[in-house]
């Protein structure tokens, strides 16, 4: 004990001597709070997070939430999942930050100061639900490789930013624009340079949606570190792998982007269905763009023991890609019949929508109650899980929670 | 006293004064380095129990590879011929953790380290790479989940309305 304390009190004065220089705000420096490098870190104080978050990887960072987390209508910094390819970048000089357009389909290339894009375009906010294309994941059988996400990879917070099209506009682009790829400064795994972690994209219709933003904000601040400090790409409704943190670099281009996480079997489906464990070639594989119709029970979590007679009130979120949801139910009797629940508008366009119900049970004994949201193309959560693919994408199968009534 | 007496009389001196401001020299020193990582001297307070800071065993160098019921403790990996070869040629680049999550055929392991080979700067694993792989398929290796599994680890509580 005497030890730990002399070294953490010394800490910051023994640091100070060995870099020669002072650190700046290390007076203000907050007790849980670690300097990089130094030690292990709890990654729920470094990013902020509520420990009740899961961490499924700690290099690189992953971490995803629990569905009574989700609760709030709009994700807060705490509450929402970190998806990462490669190392967060350090020493980012927020003076010295530049957007670089590039690539086969700009009239000339050109490049913007992060003061520049905030104040020759006029800047617009969206609540958009971003979920990694591998939410589910852990479900699949025979088991998908990568990361075994649960149901906690989504989130739906507030960005805010400039639209894309209103840049790409200003840079001026050529008539075969097919793909935009985006660039960023995180850092390979292996360290080699050469190499990206994640250069993924959008097709152009995508590319100039309204609401497709390069966003400085997440819920009217400055985008946590973790979530892509300070410049990040924003496409709602689609894997949130095509919504490129710490961004550096956009390149137009006149083919389908192929930059890294792009090809092969990466953020692909399989084209047309297979068997269960089926291998797949890489040209039988189609990228994923809208992701489909899913919804999550954020109360009650799961687990809850009520007295015989009361009824239960649930609420929870429905989101569905590019798409609206248009009906929301539940069931208590695994889908034997289907009640339903009162469902919200989104607040715009790719945001996640609210429901609620009130349930009363018939008996006393054990229930699940499965949540099942439908599409404005009339498509459903199936409640078995949907087809197999080798990377273990798109599980939209239908959430559910357990009950006791006592 | 002979001149040569005289002389080695006064060398004797400067030695001696030589070797004592050296020693004084050496003294400042440590006392200055010391002030310099400890400027408040609380090494020397008395023991104070309105600590922050837990206190955290240190890792002793046998205590590294550290087996704890059945699991490497610094890795999560479970203990089994080949765990070694794992550690080091397996977490260099991403955590144990996207290791332990996984579970994988042996074909399928070995797929995936080709992946990793022809993409993401993984060295050629050589004579190690059968144990690897018979380790990995062997303590990671698929079970049936079905169509869609129980819920399990339902933690019961009150609900309170």
């Amino acid at each position: 004990m005497q030890r730990r304390n002399f070294i953490s009190k010394t800490m910051l004065a023994s640091i100070t001597a060995a870099i020669g220089a002072d650190i700046v705000f290390g007076k203000t420096l907050p007790d849980s709070y670690h300097l990089l490098g130094l030690q292990d870190p709890d990654p729920f104080a470094l990013f902020n997070k509520d420990s009740q978050m899961v961490l499924l990887n700690d290099k690189p960072w992953n971490m995803e939430a629990q569905a009574h987390l989700l609760d709030d209508k709009i994700t807060s910094n705490n509450y929402l999942f970190i998806r990462n390819n490669g190392n967060i970048p350090e020493n980012i000089h927020v003076a010295s930050w530049t957007l670089k357009f590039d690539g086969e389909s700009v009239r000339q290339e050109k490049t913007y100061t992060l003061a520049e894009l905030k104040s020759r375009f006029q800047q617009h906010t969206y609540q958009l639900t971003l979920e990694c294309g591998g939410n589910g994941r852990s479900e699949f059988d025979p088991p998908a490789k990568g990361n075994q996400w649960t149901i906690g990879a989504v989130g739906c917070a507030k960005w805010t930013g400039v639209r894309l099209k209103d840049v790409l506009e200003d840079v001026g682009l050529r008539s075969d624009a097919v793909y935009i790829g985006y660039h960023a400064a995180d850092t390979h795994l292996s360290g080699d340079p050469t190499k990206e972690p994640i250069s993924r994209g959008l097709p152009m219709a995508k590319a100039v949606q309204d609401e497709t933003l390069i966003a400085f904000q997440m819920n009217g601040a400055a985008i946590p570190l973790a979530h892509g400090y300070p410049l990040r790409l924003i496409a709602g409704g689609w894997p949130a792998s095509a919504s490129g943190k710490w961004l550096t670099g956009i390149s137009v281009r006149n083919k389908v982007h192929d930059g890294s996480k792009m090809t092969g079997t990466a953020y692909r489906v399989p084209c047309n269905p297979v068997a269960p464990g089926e291998k797949v070639k890489d040209e039988d594989m189609c990228i994923i763009e809208s992701m489909p119709v899913k919804s999550l029970i954020t109360y009650p979590k799961t687990g809850a023991m009520l007295k015989s007679g009361i009824s239960l009130k649930i609420r929870g979120h429905a989101w569905a890609g590019e798409l609206e949801v248009s009906k929301m139910e539940y069931s208590i009797d695994f889908g034997g019949t289907w009640h339903s629940c009162s469902l919200e508008k989104p607040v715009n366009r790719l945001a996640w929508q609210h429901f609620n119900a009130t349930i009363n049970f018939p008996k006393k004994g054990y229930y699940e109650v499965w949540a099942r949201a439908t599409d404005s193309q009339n498509i459903a959560q199936p409640m078995l899980l949907p087809g197999w693919n080798p990377k273990g994408y798109l599980n939209n199968a239908c959430h559910r929670i357990a009950v006791k009534v006592t | 006293m002979s001149k040569q007496e005289k002389y080695k009389e006064s060398a004797r001196q400067i030695r001696k004064l030589m070797t004592s401001a050296f020693i004084i020299f050496m003294i400042a020193a440590i006392v200055l380095v010391y002030l310099l990582i400890n400027p408040n001297l609380s090494a020397f307070s008395a023991y104070k129990t309105d600590q922050d800071y837990v206190s955290v065993p240190e890792i002793s160098d046998e205590d590294y590879d550290k087996i704890e019921n059945g699991i490497h403790v610094r890795t999560g990996f479970v203990e089994g011929e080949g765990l070694m070869l794992v550690v080091n040629n397996c977490t260099n680049c991403h955590s144990a953790k996207l290791v332990t999550q996984n579970r994988m055929s042996k074909e399928r392991w070995t797929a995936t380290i080709r992946w990793m080979q022809e993409t993401q700067n993984l060295w050629d694993l050589g004579d190690n790479e059968e144990p690897i792989v018979k380790y990995l398929a062997t303590y990671y290796a698929p079970t049936q989940k079905g169509r869609r599994q129980n819920l399990s680890n339902i933690e019961w509580y009150e609900l309170k309305d």
